[in-house]
């Protein structure tokens, strides 16, 4: 392969303070473009750290990051990249802050500089196209937990990223709604890492499954 | 726990510019607040029947909610006539006073004209309009920020709180007045706190993810258009009628 990798973690390290042994320790990580994978491993390894990592939420003590193929150093490089990579979050409750579903689907591409208009037709499309356009007007807290993710899915999906690091995203789901998220992922044709540790989900939605153990990711 | 039920219809309260009706309502509710007149709490009252009439909401619902609050008022119905100094009536046995009578009737005109005006001016915008357009009033964007961001919330840290709760009664937790309660209660909101902050910080993330820089932009831009203009003319020209009506009967 001659294409440059999307994502490329080279030998990082992180620590988190206080703490007496580094939860990332040299991870080696490569994500090319189109490419679906999925990520294992047990409680408390390290893979919502690994994913904040990428985004640049935690800085990595050592090691490098390309995007790309351009090194991430600093705030802007983070901030270019933050436009091209979505991360959804384990917590849906985290990621929907907005008091109705479409202002927070819209809230992303108004901080681009997308024009309310603009942004209002492009938020409702993306609902549309999850197949969530009811859900428009409704009070973001009020949502089930089922809703809540996939809503969290559009306000990430609105902003028409390259790459999508799912964290979870089966959690608290009931069966048809983890079957309409399976659809969903299977159709898109841009990049994406899961964390999940449910097997049948990730053989379902990837082309490869790694796993994590001793703060390295392996095949 | 539902709010904005008054937020959502088509009459001209609820069209109408945010801003305007912000201070429309503040206007008024200063006024009426610090009036010492019949007369002009009368007005008051009128003015938000008219505004009532106008927000074409369900009566029956706007009814309830009045009813709550009046529910407070009718305990001051209870004790001031009672108590309050000033020339006696008797009733048979009952001695009540008239000044008491007097003050607890203004307070219930004064008290349900200034709801009038919250319901109809500030209920016809959803809280997340409210607070954009105090920012778009100059109010400092971190109160406004504190406003929506409390709103958004108030929910999940409650649901968070009866989590805990649950837990706790769970285990056959039964408040007492015993040094146990009170130190699983301290339990209960320091960890309420801890987790509220954590969340903080999670939602903070998320938002930087999404490109967020400080401001908050709002979907449903509004342009001060010449109705509004009206209306607040309108609301300013009440207002300083009331003041009038104030110095003419005091
Ligand atoms: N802010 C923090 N400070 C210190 N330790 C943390 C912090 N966040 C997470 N950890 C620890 O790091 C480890 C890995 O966390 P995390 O990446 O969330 O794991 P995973 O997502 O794989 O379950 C956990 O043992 C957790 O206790
Ligand atoms: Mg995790």
């Amino acid at each position: 392969m001659t294409q440059l990798p999307l994502i490329k973690l080279q030998d990082v390290s992180y620590t988190y303070s206080g703490a007496t042994k580094p939860i990332l320790d040299k991870i080696n990580f490569t994500l090319h473009e189109k490419q679906h994978l999925g990520l294992i491993g047990s409680n408390g390894c390290g893979k919502t750290t690994f994913f904040h990592i990428i985004m640049g939420l935690l800085k990595p003590d050592s090691g490098m990051l390309f995007f790309k193929g351009n090194e991430m150093r600093n705030a802007q490089h983070f901030k270019k990249l933050r436009q091209e990579i979505g991360l959804l979050f384990q917590d849906a409750d985290d990621q929907l802050f907005s008091p109705t579903v479409l202002e927070d689907v819209a809230f992303g591409l108004l901080n681009l500089g997308v024009g309310p208009v603009k942004a209002r037709q492009i938020a409702i499309q993306t609902l549309g196209d999850l197949g969530l356009a009811e859900l428009e007007k409704r009070i973001t807290h009020q949502l089930s937990g089922g809703e809540k993710k996939l809503v969290s899915l559009a306000t990430i999906l609105a902003m028409q990223p390259k790459v999508l690091l799912l964290d979870e995203p089966t959690n608290n789901l009931d069966s048809t709604t983890r079957a309409r998220l399976i659809k969903i992922l299977t159709e898109l044709d841009i990049a994406y890492v899961i964390i999940s540790h449910d097997r049948d989900f990730l053989a379902e939605t990837s082309q490869k499954v790694l796993t994590m153990t001793q703060g390295r990711v392996t095949e | 726990m539902i709010f904005e039920g008054f937020s959502q219809g088509d009459s001209l309260l609820h069209k109408s510019d945010t801003r305007v009706k912000l201070v429309g309502a503040m206007a008024l509710t200063l006024v009426i607040s610090l009036c010492q007149s019949f007369f002009t709490g009368l007005a008051g009252l009128v003015v938000g029947l008219i505004l009532l009439f106008l927000s074409r909401l369900d009566l029956n619902q706007v009814l309830i909610r009045m009813l709550v609050v009046n529910s407070f008022i009718g305990l001051l119905w209870l004790t001031l006539p009672l108590t309050y100094p000033g020339d006696m009536i008797s009733f048979g046995s009952i001695v009540l006073s008239k000044q008491g009578i007097e003050l607890v009737a203004l307070i219930t005109i004064k008290t349900n004209g200034i709801i009038l005006f919250f319901i109809t001016l500030l209920a016809t915008s959803t809280v997340a309009d409210l607070g954009h357009g105090l920012e778009r009033l100059r109010l400092p964007t971190k109160l406004c920020l504190l406003l929506l961001f409390s709103y958004r919330y108030i929910f999940v840290v409650n649901q968070e709180y009866q989590r805990l709760v649950r837990a706790a009664k769970l285990r056959c937790f039964c408040p007492r007045t015993n040094l146990h309660t009170y130190r699983t209660y301290g339990h209960l909101f320091g960890m309420t706190l801890v987790k509220s902050w954590n969340r903080t910080e999670r939602v903070g993330q998320a938002m930087l993810l999404r490109g967020f820089h400080g401001r908050f932009y709002t979907l449903n831009e509004q342009v001060m258009g010449k109705g509004d203009l009206i209306f607040l003319i309108i609301i300013l020209i009440i207002v300083i009628g009331l003041v009038g009506l104030e110095f003419l009967f005091t």
